[in-house]
């Protein structure tokens, strides 16, 4: 077989496309974890190669992480939070979303694509309004505000994905249970949910991802620490005066991101099946 | 006779207007109460002078409108969050059409490769940040180690990431490619396994070689989820303040403020809430393009 | 116009596994329309896969027009392919279809137009440049098809199965279309089926294969009553052909071949008590399922056609004298399965 040039010159390619992404992408989060390790004085030398250990790795900045800064406190905030908001998603969202899927003709499809449509008006537009809102409803400064607020963006891009998800179940299994003697909302409870269990967890993740990744309305409206998310808390807080203290931050960071990152990959292709109903045929 | 009266039942029961409006109630109403109001109360904050802590209100027209119209930093806000916008959304989008093609074809550590290009999508878009913060620390940042040791820089004049105006514009466009990239492959690549394999094969019968299949026929054939990745990627662009607000506040001197930023900084901190109000209501027009655009494609797709 | 060759052409997909083409040589005739039949997975599609150079062999030769082109690119190899699916692009109308070809050959642009015409004015699409593929029918996609392989004028034509998308009704006057087409263009064409129907009524020659060996190739005639093995006599014919068990031998003898011994002219035939089982009335034929009295084979199902001339009178339950031409049995040795000749044998 004769030698192409070509197709070696396109693995080449291929190979360098990858490593390069993979590096530029990943890198990040490679120097949080270096970072994590280091000792102060290592990290702060300018001789010293970052990319090395010339003072042994401490577990110093980990320490202080737990110990001195609220950090555990902003972790069990973001996840009483997380854990309430998606409550309150399923509860509104799932019905909703049968109801739009089986609400067959015109009017149905509408309402989905304007339901999907809010998801377009982006918190930082909000968010001044809704300040008032919360003050006015004495919720500043507790997470009960971010509680009433959260679902506004985690419901609509829900409800569009568990419809594309339920329009995929055949009519005829709510017909055949309904002719076994269900009502509708019966076939529906019995029936539809407990086959949509994947939806629904989708659902579940995704929500909970979208809590721990919201950044605006936690700042607006919430100042004290001990309140605070670790999304939030993380950037303003552990700066101690001007001073930044790296090693413990770059800790923070990696701690908080790598179980959303493990959680959201699992369920990704559902995640963006959501996005591209409609879009791909 | 038991079956006829089921059935009677089941088709009554499947025009039921009530059920389907109790269900989907709750949630269009919450929508209405969390997103329409407060649209509607940005609006008419606009046209006030409401503030922080002032508990009183009075309507004063376009004055909001007009201040800020006048103001430096608006312009600049609205000129850096178009071309931030638009500068991440090119690279963004080349970006990800090359790394969809490399992983359209499976190989070993596929799957590992897949989880390090998804993280910075999937981790907190603040924390995400503060990494690269650190990274591009004007003392400490480990690309001027690099480019020192490499002879680019003395270093005694190593650049400012951050502190410098153009840099730190190029630096905030940076974190968003960063973090879109990973998104918008997915996509494409979603988009990509859809395309049934005969047709690429039928073009390479047909005479055609890498390119011309690329351009002539992936792509094309990938349109409306290519805009789908382009809209999106447009919109966590354009409305979003946290990558600015974390990773120069909007300085050096505003040269990297945005829309959202700029409501923010004036809406919150500076305690004018009707003027940021009516900053962050020029993000209006784009979303509404964007909107216009789903539409289409949400259209298109279903007559096909 | 081209012949197309194999030799000892292997493809394995899995190590250690059979391969799902093995060792098949075959040489096409020119202008000929050659039928690769085969039930799935018999590696029907593989080959012509391989032909066309979407797979690469893991051992063996394809030679087009004389040349060996194992090396050379689709495109390289001036054939046109036709898929199941037609593949046609949806994004293009149906004139921008046919012109691909034109414009990846770098065919001079003041060229296409007429090629396109002519291409489309032979398969009777001209009405339909401007629709997009979604517009048109099944029978109207596969002329579309058709229309781009044949634009560029290619040595050999590969189809693989494509009148299997099309519903039975569309199937038969697509499947005149193909013929006539065939005939006018003459152009060397290979045609994968697992209908065995469509491979005698439009093959000049069929390759029966089976787990990616060549089991026979032969005219439609020559499969069908001179099988060399026993998958070739059971594969063609519908109902297949009767096989019966001896210690060394099998014994085959086709459904319409076994009648009521009135109508089996000539002294030389054999005759068997048969009992019917029962009956399919299909209008211009009966189909009888039975089995044969006193004999072994009392257990094994036995069918015979009866065709509508016949005489009535052949009900389940019933049992009479059937018999078979001995010119009619085909032998065949049971360990090899293949053709063997004939021999007299015990009955009962």
């Amino acid at each position: 077989m004769r030698v192409s040039w070509r197709k070696i010159g396109g693995r080449v390619v291929h190979v360098l496309v990858l490593l390069v992404f993979t590096v530029l992408l990943a890198f990040p989060f490679f120097w949080m974890l270096i970072a994590t390790f280091k000792q102060n004085l290592d990290m702060y030398k300018m001789d010293n190669n970052p990319f090395l250990f010339n003072l042994p790795p401490t577990l110093d900045n980990l320490h202080m992480l737990f110990y001195e800064t609220r950090y555990v406190r902003w972790l069990g905030n973001t996840a009483l939070v997380g854990v309430i908001v998606v409550a309150i998603t399923l509860l509104l969202a799932v019905p909703a979303a049968y109801a739009l899927a089986r609400l067959t003709g015109n009017w149905g499809e509408r309402l989905g694509i304007a339901i999907f449509l809010t998801y377009l008006v982006p918190p930082t537009l909000l968010f001044i309004p809704l300040s008032r809102v919360v003050a006015d409803l004495g919720l500043q400064d507790t997470i009960w505000s971010l509680v009433l607020v959260y679902p506004s963006f985690t419901v609509p891009f829900s409800i569009w994905l568990l419809m594309g998800f339920f329009k995929s179940i055949p009519k005829e299994l709510e017909d055949a249970a309904m002719v076994d003697g269900l009502t509708r909302f019966g076939a529906f409870l019995k029936m539809v949910v407990p086959i949509s269990i994947s939806g629904i967890l989708t659902v579940v993740i995704f929500t909970f991802t979208l809590v721990t990744q919201e950044f605006v309305y936690a700042l607006t409206f919430i100042s004290p620490e001990a309140n605070q998310m670790v999304g939030v808390g993380i950037p303003i807080f552990l700066v101690r005066g001007d001073v930044y203290y790296w090693s413990s931050l770059m800790a923070a960071c990696l701690i908080a991101s790598l179980p959303i990152a493990l959680l959201y990959n699992i369920f990704l292709d559902r995640f963006i099946a959501g996005f591209t109903v409609g879009a791909v045929k | 006779m038991a079956i006829s009266r089921a059935k009677v039942k089941s088709i009554g029961a499947a025009q039921d207007p009530r059920l389907g409006a109790a269900m989907f109630g709750p949630a269009v109403l919450y929508i209405l109460a969390l997103i329409g109001a407060p649209f509607a109360l940005a609006v008419f904050y606009a046209f006030s002078d409401a503030r922080i802590g002032n508990p009183t209100m009075h309507y004063v027209g376009l004055e909001n409108f007009r201040s800020i119209l006048h103001s430096p930093s608006f312009r600049q806000a609205v000129q850096n969050s178009i071309v931030f916008t638009v500068c991440a959304v090119v690279i963004v989008m080349v970006s990800a059409n090359m790394l969809s093609l490399a992983l359209q074809k499976p190989f070993r550590g596929r799957g590992l490769v897949r989880f390090l290009l998804l993280l910075p999508f999937v981790a907190p878009v603040s924390l995400g940040t503060i990494g690269w913060k650190w990274i591009l620390d004007s003392i400490y940042s480990v690309i001027t180690w690099v480019l020192v040791r490499m002879h680019f820089f003395s270093p005694y004049n190593t650049p400012m990431w951050l502190g410098e105006p153009h840099l730190a514009m190029a630096s905030v466009v940076s974190v968003h490619c960063w973090r879109l990239i990973p998104f918008a492959t997915v996509v494409l690549l979603a988009g990509s396994g859809a395309i049934p394999k005969e047709i690429p094969e039928a073009a390479a019968i047909d005479g055609a070689g890498f390119w011309r299949t690329l351009f002539q026929i992936r792509l094309p054939m990938m349109l409306p989820i290519t805009l789908v990745a382009v809209l999106f990627s447009t919109i966590f662009t354009f409305t979003d303040m946290t990558v600015v607000y974390i990773l120069t506040a909007g300085g050096p001197f505003d040269s990297t403020q945005t829309l959202p930023s700029l409501a923010f900084a004036t809406g919150i901190q500076g305690s004018d809430l009707a003027a940021g109000a009516a900053i962050s209501l020029f993000l209006v027009p784009v979303l509404v393009a964007v909107a216009y655009f789903m539409l289409r494609i949400a259209h298109r797709a279903e007559v096909v | 116009m081209a012949v197309v060759e194999t030799r000892n052409l292997t493809k394995v997909f899995k190590e250690g596994e059979l391969g799902a083409v093995n060792d098949v040589s075959l040489v096409t005739r020119e202008g000929e329309f050659l039928v690769f039949l085969g039930p799935s997975g018999s590696g029907k599609t593989t080959l012509l896969r391989m032909i066309a150079g979407l797979e690469t062999p893991t051992s063996g030769d394809i030679l087009i027009g004389g040349q060996v082109v194992n090396h050379l690119s689709p495109r390289e190899r001036r054939i046109a392919m036709v898929f199941q699916s037609y593949a046609l692009y949806p994004h293009l109308t149906v004139y921008n279809n046919i012109a691909f070809p034109l414009k990846a050959q770098k065919v001079p642009k003041n060229l296409h137009r007429q090629k396109v015409e002519w291409a489309a004015g032979l398969l009777g699409i001209g009405k339909l440049l401007d629709r997009k593929p979604r517009e048109l029918s099944g029978g109207e996609r596969q002329r579309v098809a058709l229309a781009r392989a044949i634009v560029r004028e290619p040595a050999v034509f590969l189809l693989d199965e494509p009148l299997s998308n099309l519903d039975a009704k569309l199937r038969a006057s697509a499947r005149e279309e193909l013929e006539h087409f065939h005939k006018s263009v003459g152009t060397t064409t290979i045609y994968v089926t697992h209908d065995q129907v469509e491979a005698m009524a439009m093959g000049d020659r069929v390759v029966v294969l089976h787990q990616g060996v060549v089991r026979q190739i032969g005219t439609p005639k020559e499969v069908y009553e001179d099988p060399a093995d026993t998958f070739v006599a059971t594969f063609l014919g519908s109902p297949p052909m009767n096989l019966l068990e001896f210690s060394d031998i099998l014994v085959g003898f086709r459904p319409e071949g076994f009648l009521p011994a009135e109508l089996v002219p000539g002294s030389k035939q054999v005759r068997f008590r048969y009992q019917v089982k029962y009956v399919e009335y299909l209008g211009s034929e009966r189909v009888l399922y039975g089995s044969i009295e006193g004999s072994r084979f009392e257990s094994k199902e036995i069918i015979s056609r009866l065709s509508w001339t016949m005489p009535a009178g052949f009900e389940a339950g019933s049992v009479h004298d059937f018999s078979v031409a001995e010119a009619d049995l085909r032998f065949f040795d049971r360990k090899t399965e293949k053709r063997t000749e004939p021999r007299p044998f015990p009955w009962q």
